[in-house]
Protein backbone atom coordinates (compact mmCIF):
# COMPACT_ATOMS: atom_id res chain seq x y z
CA UNK A 1 0.00 0.00 0.00
CA UNK A 2 1.70 3.04 -1.46
CA UNK A 3 0.59 6.61 0.29
CA UNK A 4 2.29 9.49 -0.91
CA UNK A 5 5.57 10.59 -0.21
CA UNK A 6 4.89 12.76 2.84
CA UNK A 7 2.13 10.56 4.24
CA UNK A 8 2.85 8.33 7.73
CA UNK A 9 0.98 5.81 8.83
CA UNK A 10 -1.60 5.65 11.54
CA UNK A 11 -0.97 4.61 14.73
CA UNK A 12 -2.95 4.03 18.19
CA UNK A 13 -2.16 5.03 21.51
CA UNK A 14 -2.48 3.23 24.53
CA UNK A 15 -2.11 4.74 27.97
CA UNK A 16 -1.11 3.55 31.80
CA UNK A 17 -2.44 6.17 33.72
CA UNK A 18 -1.07 4.57 36.92
CA UNK A 19 1.19 1.64 38.59
CA UNK A 20 -1.81 -1.29 39.05
CA UNK A 21 -4.10 -0.15 35.96
CA UNK A 22 -4.36 -1.74 32.48
CA UNK A 23 -3.31 0.72 28.96
CA UNK A 24 -6.28 2.29 27.88
CA UNK A 25 -7.07 3.11 24.33
CA UNK A 26 -6.69 7.14 24.35
CA UNK A 27 -6.40 8.42 20.96
CA UNK A 28 -4.54 8.12 17.40
CA UNK A 29 -1.80 10.02 15.53
CA UNK A 30 0.74 9.95 13.06
CA UNK A 31 4.43 8.92 13.23
CA UNK A 32 6.84 7.79 10.37
CA UNK A 33 7.97 5.41 12.62
CA UNK A 34 8.24 3.51 15.76
CA UNK A 35 10.13 6.78 18.38
CA UNK A 36 8.45 9.12 16.64
CA UNK A 37 4.85 7.45 17.31
CA UNK A 38 6.00 7.05 21.04
CA UNK A 39 7.39 10.46 21.44
CA UNK A 40 4.38 12.42 19.79
CA UNK A 41 2.61 9.97 21.82
CA UNK A 42 4.16 11.38 24.98
CA UNK A 43 3.83 14.97 23.66
CA UNK A 44 0.15 14.89 22.80
CA UNK A 45 -1.58 12.69 25.50
CA UNK A 46 0.27 12.92 28.74
CA UNK A 47 0.80 16.42 29.06
CA UNK A 48 -1.00 17.02 32.01
CA UNK A 49 0.91 13.31 33.60
CA UNK A 50 -2.15 11.58 32.47
CA UNK A 51 0.29 8.48 31.96
CA UNK A 52 2.96 6.12 33.39
CA UNK A 53 3.41 4.05 30.20
CA UNK A 54 2.59 4.05 26.80
CA UNK A 55 1.84 1.56 23.96
CA UNK A 56 2.09 2.51 20.46
CA UNK A 57 0.72 -0.12 17.79
CA UNK A 58 0.13 0.44 13.97
CA UNK A 59 -3.24 0.47 13.28
CA UNK A 60 -2.90 -1.94 10.48
CA UNK A 61 -2.13 -4.49 13.29
CA UNK A 62 -4.87 -3.99 15.05
CA UNK A 63 -7.69 -7.03 13.96
CA UNK A 64 -11.19 -5.84 15.27
CA UNK A 65 -14.92 -7.38 15.57
CA UNK A 66 -17.20 -6.41 13.28
CA UNK A 67 -20.39 -4.26 14.68
CA UNK A 68 -22.68 -6.21 12.08
CA UNK A 69 -21.42 -9.51 13.43
CA UNK A 70 -22.09 -8.25 17.40
CA UNK A 71 -25.18 -10.35 17.99
CA UNK A 72 -23.39 -13.48 16.81
CA UNK A 73 -20.28 -13.24 17.72
CA UNK A 74 -21.19 -12.69 21.28
CA UNK A 75 -24.54 -15.13 21.59
CA UNK A 76 -23.02 -17.77 23.44
CA UNK A 77 -22.42 -15.62 26.76
CA UNK A 78 -25.99 -14.62 26.36
CA UNK A 79 -27.75 -17.90 27.49
CA UNK A 80 -24.66 -18.78 30.33
CA UNK A 81 -26.07 -17.21 33.45
CA UNK A 82 -24.47 -19.84 35.30
CA UNK A 83 -21.11 -18.01 34.77
CA UNK A 84 -22.29 -15.05 37.16
CA UNK A 85 -22.36 -15.95 41.18
CA UNK A 86 -25.67 -14.70 41.47
CA UNK A 87 -26.91 -17.58 39.77
CA UNK A 88 -25.82 -19.97 43.06
CA UNK A 89 -28.03 -19.26 45.73
CA UNK A 90 -25.83 -19.34 49.17
CA UNK A 91 -27.75 -20.90 52.24
CA UNK A 92 -28.90 -18.22 55.07
CA UNK A 93 -26.21 -18.04 57.69
CA UNK A 94 -23.08 -19.12 55.18
CA UNK A 95 -20.71 -16.58 55.38
CA UNK A 96 -17.61 -16.03 53.34
CA UNK A 97 -19.20 -17.32 50.38
CA UNK B 1 -33.69 -15.47 -2.87
CA UNK B 2 -35.63 -12.78 -5.43
CA UNK B 3 -34.56 -13.09 -9.14
CA UNK B 4 -36.70 -10.16 -10.80
CA UNK B 5 -35.44 -6.61 -10.87
CA UNK B 6 -38.44 -5.00 -9.44
CA UNK B 7 -38.39 -7.49 -6.54
CA UNK B 8 -34.90 -7.27 -5.40
CA UNK B 9 -35.50 -3.47 -5.77
CA UNK B 10 -37.84 -3.53 -3.36
CA UNK B 11 -36.27 -5.87 -1.18
CA UNK B 12 -33.07 -3.76 -1.12
CA UNK B 13 -35.38 -1.03 -0.37
CA UNK B 14 -37.29 -2.39 2.81
CA UNK B 15 -33.47 -3.46 3.84
CA UNK B 16 -32.62 0.05 3.43
CA UNK B 17 -35.76 1.16 5.45
CA UNK B 18 -34.64 -1.29 8.26
CA UNK B 19 -31.66 -0.24 8.51
CA UNK B 20 -32.52 3.56 8.69
CA UNK B 21 -35.22 2.14 11.48
CA UNK B 22 -32.52 0.64 13.39
CA UNK B 23 -30.37 3.57 13.28
CA UNK B 24 -33.04 5.44 14.63
CA UNK B 25 -33.71 3.43 17.39
CA UNK B 26 -30.45 3.26 18.50
CA UNK B 27 -30.27 7.20 18.40
CA UNK B 28 -33.70 7.10 20.06
CA UNK B 29 -32.02 4.78 22.90
CA UNK B 30 -28.81 7.28 23.79
CA UNK B 31 -26.63 4.48 22.08
CA UNK B 32 -23.99 5.75 20.78
CA UNK B 33 -23.33 5.40 17.07
CA UNK B 34 -19.23 3.71 16.53
CA UNK B 35 -17.07 3.53 13.43
CA UNK B 36 -18.02 0.71 11.48
CA UNK B 37 -21.95 0.85 12.59
CA UNK B 38 -24.05 1.20 9.55
CA UNK B 39 -25.04 5.07 9.16
CA UNK B 40 -27.04 7.05 6.80
CA UNK B 41 -25.11 8.47 3.93
CA UNK B 42 -26.00 12.19 5.09
CA UNK B 43 -25.43 11.16 8.96
CA UNK B 44 -21.69 10.14 8.03
CA UNK B 45 -21.32 13.41 5.38
CA UNK B 46 -22.48 15.84 7.92
CA UNK B 47 -20.53 14.66 10.76
CA UNK B 48 -17.70 15.19 8.25
CA UNK B 49 -18.48 18.40 7.97
CA UNK B 50 -18.81 19.34 11.33
CA UNK B 51 -15.86 17.54 12.75
CA UNK B 52 -13.18 18.30 10.39
CA UNK B 53 -14.37 22.49 10.59
CA UNK B 54 -14.53 22.35 13.96
CA UNK B 55 -10.46 20.46 13.56
CA UNK B 56 -9.73 23.33 11.06
CA UNK B 57 -10.94 25.64 13.69
CA UNK B 58 -8.67 24.34 16.15
CA UNK B 59 -5.60 25.05 14.02
CA UNK B 60 -6.13 27.93 12.44
CA UNK B 61 -7.16 29.38 15.80
CA UNK B 62 -3.41 28.79 16.58
CA UNK B 63 -2.61 31.94 14.66
CA UNK B 64 -4.49 34.91 16.32
CA UNK B 65 -2.81 33.70 19.89
CA UNK B 66 0.63 32.73 18.14
CA UNK B 67 0.92 36.18 17.37
CA UNK B 68 1.44 37.30 20.58
CA UNK B 69 3.68 34.03 22.30
CA UNK B 70 7.07 36.66 21.32
CA UNK B 71 5.72 39.87 23.10
CA UNK B 72 3.74 38.35 26.00
CA UNK B 73 4.87 40.90 29.02
CA UNK B 74 5.94 37.98 31.35
CA UNK B 75 7.41 34.71 31.53
CA UNK B 76 4.42 33.13 33.20
CA UNK B 77 2.19 34.94 30.65
CA UNK B 78 4.43 33.71 27.63
CA UNK B 79 4.38 30.15 28.99
CA UNK B 80 0.93 30.10 29.46
CA UNK B 81 0.23 31.28 26.02
CA UNK B 82 2.90 28.55 24.62
CA UNK B 83 0.51 25.99 26.54
CA UNK B 84 -2.57 27.13 25.49
CA UNK B 85 -1.72 26.87 22.17
CA UNK B 86 0.19 23.68 22.23
CA UNK B 87 -3.02 22.76 23.41
CA UNK B 88 -5.02 24.12 20.47
CA UNK B 89 -2.83 21.58 18.19
CA UNK B 90 -4.01 18.56 19.70
CA UNK B 91 -6.96 19.37 20.15
CA UNK B 92 -7.34 19.42 16.03
CA UNK B 93 -5.29 16.18 16.04
CA UNK B 94 -8.24 14.63 18.30
CA UNK B 95 -10.85 16.45 15.70
CA UNK B 96 -9.68 15.15 13.00
CA UNK B 97 -8.75 11.90 14.13
CA UNK B 98 -12.41 11.72 14.89
CA UNK B 99 -13.64 12.48 11.01
CA UNK B 100 -11.25 10.18 9.58
CA UNK B 101 -13.01 7.24 11.70
CA UNK B 102 -15.76 7.98 9.18
CA UNK B 103 -14.15 6.90 5.64
CA UNK B 104 -11.91 10.01 5.37
CA UNK B 105 -8.20 10.80 4.92
CA UNK B 106 -6.06 13.48 6.36
CA UNK B 107 -5.08 14.88 2.91
CA UNK B 108 -8.64 15.20 2.14
CA UNK B 109 -9.64 17.19 4.66
CA UNK B 110 -6.87 19.76 4.64
CA UNK B 111 -6.72 20.01 0.87
CA UNK B 112 -10.63 20.84 0.74
CA UNK B 113 -9.65 23.55 4.01
CA UNK B 114 -6.89 25.00 1.56
CA UNK B 115 -9.07 25.01 -1.59
CA UNK B 116 -12.19 26.59 0.45
CA UNK B 117 -13.97 23.93 0.23
CA UNK B 118 -14.24 23.25 3.97
CA UNK B 119 -14.76 26.19 6.45
CA UNK B 120 -13.01 26.84 9.86
CA UNK B 121 -15.14 29.17 12.99
CA UNK B 122 -14.95 32.76 11.70
CA UNK B 123 -13.87 33.92 15.27
CA UNK B 124 -10.19 33.55 14.08
CA UNK B 125 -10.66 36.16 11.29
CA UNK B 126 -10.38 38.60 13.48
CA UNK B 127 -7.17 40.11 14.36
CA UNK B 128 -5.35 39.96 17.71
CA UNK B 129 -4.38 43.84 18.00
CA UNK B 130 -3.38 43.94 21.70
CA UNK B 131 -2.04 41.85 24.84
CA UNK B 132 -5.64 42.48 25.65
CA UNK B 133 -7.10 40.59 23.00
CA UNK B 134 -5.26 37.40 24.17
CA UNK B 135 -7.27 37.80 27.58
CA UNK B 136 -10.52 38.81 26.03
CA UNK B 137 -10.04 35.20 23.50
CA UNK B 138 -9.15 33.20 26.24
CA UNK B 139 -12.22 34.29 28.15
CA UNK B 140 -14.95 34.95 25.95
CA UNK B 141 -14.03 32.86 22.50
CA UNK B 142 -12.60 29.75 24.37
CA UNK B 143 -15.63 30.08 26.93
CA UNK B 144 -18.19 30.49 24.00
CA UNK B 145 -16.23 27.09 22.21
CA UNK B 146 -16.88 25.64 26.10
CA UNK B 147 -20.58 25.79 26.58
CA UNK B 148 -20.86 24.58 22.82
CA UNK B 149 -18.35 21.60 23.69
CA UNK B 150 -20.23 20.71 26.83
CA UNK B 151 -23.21 20.66 25.17
CA UNK B 152 -21.72 17.98 22.29
CA UNK B 153 -20.34 15.96 25.04
CA UNK B 154 -23.37 13.79 24.49
CA UNK B 155 -23.22 13.96 20.66
CA UNK B 156 -24.40 10.81 19.29
CA UNK B 157 -21.30 10.17 17.33
CA UNK B 158 -18.71 7.80 19.81
CA UNK B 159 -15.73 9.19 18.48
CA UNK B 160 -16.83 13.12 18.62
CA UNK B 161 -17.91 12.46 21.91
CA UNK B 162 -14.99 11.46 23.12
CA UNK B 163 -12.95 13.97 21.90
CA UNK B 164 -15.37 16.85 23.50
CA UNK B 165 -14.46 15.08 26.71
CA UNK B 166 -11.47 14.90 26.31
CA UNK B 167 -11.18 18.58 24.97
CA UNK B 168 -13.44 20.05 27.72
CA UNK B 169 -10.69 18.39 30.54
CA UNK B 170 -8.02 21.04 28.67
CA UNK B 171 -10.10 23.95 27.59
CA UNK B 172 -11.13 25.08 31.84
CA UNK B 173 -8.00 25.76 31.97
CA UNK B 174 -7.63 28.10 28.74
CA UNK B 175 -10.64 30.17 29.98
CA UNK B 176 -9.19 30.66 33.51
CA UNK B 177 -5.55 31.72 32.29
CA UNK B 178 -7.65 34.61 29.41
CA UNK B 179 -9.88 36.08 32.52
CA UNK B 180 -6.69 36.16 34.35
CA UNK B 181 -5.53 38.31 32.01
CA UNK B 182 -8.38 40.59 32.44
CA UNK B 183 -8.52 41.12 35.96
CA UNK B 184 -4.99 42.06 35.76
CA UNK B 185 -5.47 44.45 32.92
CA UNK B 186 -8.76 45.50 34.76
CA UNK B 187 -6.96 46.46 38.04
CA UNK B 188 -4.08 47.66 36.66
CA UNK B 189 -3.44 51.15 35.09
CA UNK B 190 -5.67 53.42 33.56
CA UNK B 191 -3.86 52.63 30.24
CA UNK B 192 -4.32 48.83 30.87
CA UNK B 193 -8.33 49.26 31.81
CA UNK B 194 -8.99 51.21 28.91
CA UNK B 195 -7.22 48.41 26.61
CA UNK B 196 -8.85 45.26 28.53
CA UNK B 197 -11.83 47.74 28.00
CA UNK B 198 -11.58 47.96 24.15
CA UNK B 199 -10.76 44.26 23.73
CA UNK B 200 -14.18 43.34 25.25
CA UNK B 201 -15.97 45.58 22.90
CA UNK B 202 -14.20 43.98 20.12
CA UNK B 203 -14.64 40.45 20.74
CA UNK B 204 -18.19 40.47 22.37
CA UNK B 205 -20.81 40.58 19.45
CA UNK B 206 -18.05 38.22 17.44
CA UNK B 207 -18.28 35.90 20.24
CA UNK B 208 -21.92 35.81 20.42
CA UNK B 209 -21.82 35.09 16.41
CA UNK B 210 -20.10 32.14 17.64
CA UNK B 211 -23.13 29.86 18.56
CA UNK B 212 -24.15 30.26 14.52
CA UNK B 213 -27.50 31.51 13.41
CA UNK B 214 -30.78 32.15 14.85
CA UNK B 215 -32.38 28.61 14.90
CA UNK B 216 -35.64 30.13 12.47
CA UNK B 217 -32.76 30.68 9.87
CA UNK B 218 -30.43 27.50 10.11
CA UNK B 219 -31.51 24.89 7.51
CA UNK B 220 -28.84 22.24 9.12
CA UNK B 221 -30.63 22.01 12.92
CA UNK B 222 -33.56 19.55 12.10
CA UNK B 223 -31.41 16.48 11.24
CA UNK B 224 -28.88 17.20 13.65
CA UNK B 225 -31.25 17.25 16.14
CA UNK B 226 -33.26 14.45 15.29
CA UNK B 227 -30.01 12.45 14.74
CA UNK B 228 -28.83 13.91 18.17
CA UNK B 229 -25.93 15.19 16.45
CA UNK B 230 -26.68 18.71 18.10
CA UNK B 231 -28.16 18.29 21.70
CA UNK B 232 -29.38 21.81 21.92
CA UNK B 233 -30.20 24.66 19.78
CA UNK B 234 -27.82 27.87 18.97
CA UNK B 235 -29.94 30.26 20.24
CA UNK B 236 -30.38 27.97 23.87
CA UNK B 237 -26.48 27.84 23.98
CA UNK B 238 -25.89 31.53 23.21
CA UNK B 239 -28.49 32.37 26.16
CA UNK B 240 -26.43 30.27 28.38
CA UNK B 241 -23.14 31.63 27.22
CA UNK B 242 -24.74 35.31 27.77
CA UNK B 243 -25.69 34.27 31.34
CA UNK B 244 -22.68 32.34 32.56
CA UNK B 245 -20.28 36.06 31.20
CA UNK B 246 -22.33 38.32 32.22
CA UNK B 247 -21.67 38.59 35.62
CA UNK B 248 -17.98 37.89 34.92
CA UNK B 249 -18.36 41.03 33.19
CA UNK B 250 -19.76 42.64 36.16
CA UNK B 251 -16.89 41.35 38.42
CA UNK B 252 -14.41 42.94 36.04
CA UNK B 253 -15.68 46.46 35.94
CA UNK B 254 -15.88 46.21 32.18
CA UNK B 255 -19.07 47.41 30.13
CA UNK B 256 -20.10 44.86 27.32
CA UNK B 257 -21.29 46.81 24.32
CA UNK B 258 -24.66 46.51 24.52
CA UNK B 259 -27.21 48.81 25.46
CA UNK B 260 -29.90 46.16 25.30
CA UNK B 261 -28.62 44.34 27.77
CA UNK B 262 -30.76 43.81 31.01
CA UNK B 263 -31.58 41.16 33.33
CA UNK B 264 -35.31 39.77 33.05
CA UNK B 265 -36.51 38.67 36.14
CA UNK B 266 -39.39 36.78 34.44
CA UNK B 267 -38.07 34.70 32.09
CA UNK B 268 -34.74 34.46 34.58
CA UNK B 269 -32.44 35.40 31.77
CA UNK B 270 -30.63 38.21 30.35
CA UNK B 271 -32.03 40.14 27.42
CA UNK B 272 -29.87 40.99 24.72
CA UNK B 273 -29.76 42.77 21.29
CA UNK B 274 -30.09 41.52 18.34
CA UNK B 275 -26.25 40.27 16.73
CA UNK B 276 -25.95 42.12 13.12
CA UNK B 277 -26.23 39.77 10.55
CA UNK B 278 -25.37 41.11 7.89
CA UNK B 279 -21.78 41.37 9.55
CA UNK B 280 -22.36 37.80 10.81
CA UNK B 281 -22.80 36.37 6.52
CA UNK B 282 -20.19 38.52 5.39
CA UNK B 283 -17.82 37.02 7.78
CA UNK B 284 -19.23 33.70 7.41
CA UNK B 285 -18.90 34.04 3.62
CA UNK B 286 -15.21 35.01 3.63
CA UNK B 287 -15.10 38.99 4.43
CA UNK B 288 -13.50 38.69 7.51
CA UNK B 289 -10.56 41.03 8.58
CA UNK B 290 -8.18 38.40 8.28
CA UNK B 291 -9.24 35.45 6.36
CA UNK B 292 -7.00 35.93 3.13
CA UNK B 293 -4.09 36.13 5.87
CA UNK B 294 -4.86 33.11 7.68
CA UNK B 295 -5.18 30.97 4.59
CA UNK B 296 -2.09 31.61 3.59
CA UNK B 297 -0.44 30.95 6.50
CA UNK B 298 -1.90 28.11 7.11
CA UNK B 299 -1.01 26.80 3.15
CA UNK B 300 2.19 28.01 3.25
CA UNK B 301 2.65 25.87 6.50
CA UNK B 302 1.59 22.64 5.28
CA UNK B 303 3.53 23.24 1.59
CA UNK B 304 6.97 24.00 4.32
CA UNK B 305 7.07 21.53 6.42
CA UNK B 306 6.51 19.13 3.09
CA UNK B 307 10.47 18.20 3.25
CA UNK B 308 10.52 17.45 7.04
CA UNK B 309 7.35 14.94 6.58
CA UNK B 310 8.82 13.01 3.14
CA UNK B 311 12.34 13.37 4.94
CA UNK B 312 11.35 11.74 8.17
CA UNK B 313 9.03 8.90 6.00
CA UNK B 314 12.62 8.50 3.61
CA UNK B 315 14.46 7.59 7.11
CA UNK B 316 11.88 5.60 8.57
CA UNK B 317 11.96 3.60 5.47
CA UNK B 318 15.88 2.70 5.23
CA UNK B 319 16.20 1.95 8.95
CA UNK B 320 13.87 -0.78 8.09
CA UNK B 321 15.68 -2.04 5.19
CA UNK B 322 18.52 -1.73 6.71
CA UNK B 323 17.25 -4.20 9.38
CA UNK B 324 16.18 -6.21 7.31
CA UNK B 325 19.53 -6.65 5.29
CA UNK B 326 21.15 -6.98 8.80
Amino acid sequence: MTNAPDQWPLWEVFVRTKRGLNHQHTGSLYAADAKMALENARDLYTRRQEGVSIWTVPATEITASSPEDEGPFFEPAEDKVYRHPTFYPVPDGVENL
Amino acid sequence: MSNTPERSESAAETHSADLEQGFLAKIESETKVEPKDWMPDAYRKTLIRQIAQHAHSEVVGMQPEGNWITRAPTLHRKIGLLAKVQDECGHGLYLYSAAETLGTSREELVTALHEGRMKYSSIFNYPTLTWADIGAIGWLVDGAAIVNQISLCRTSYGPYARAMVRICKEESFHQRQGYGIMVTLAEGTADQRAMAQDALSRWWWPSLMMFGPHDSDSAHTQSSITWKIKRQSNDELRQRFVDITVPQADHLGLKLPDPDLRWNADRNHYDFGEIDWDEFWRVVKGGGPCHLQRMAKRKAAHENGRWVREAAAVYAHKQRTDQQVA
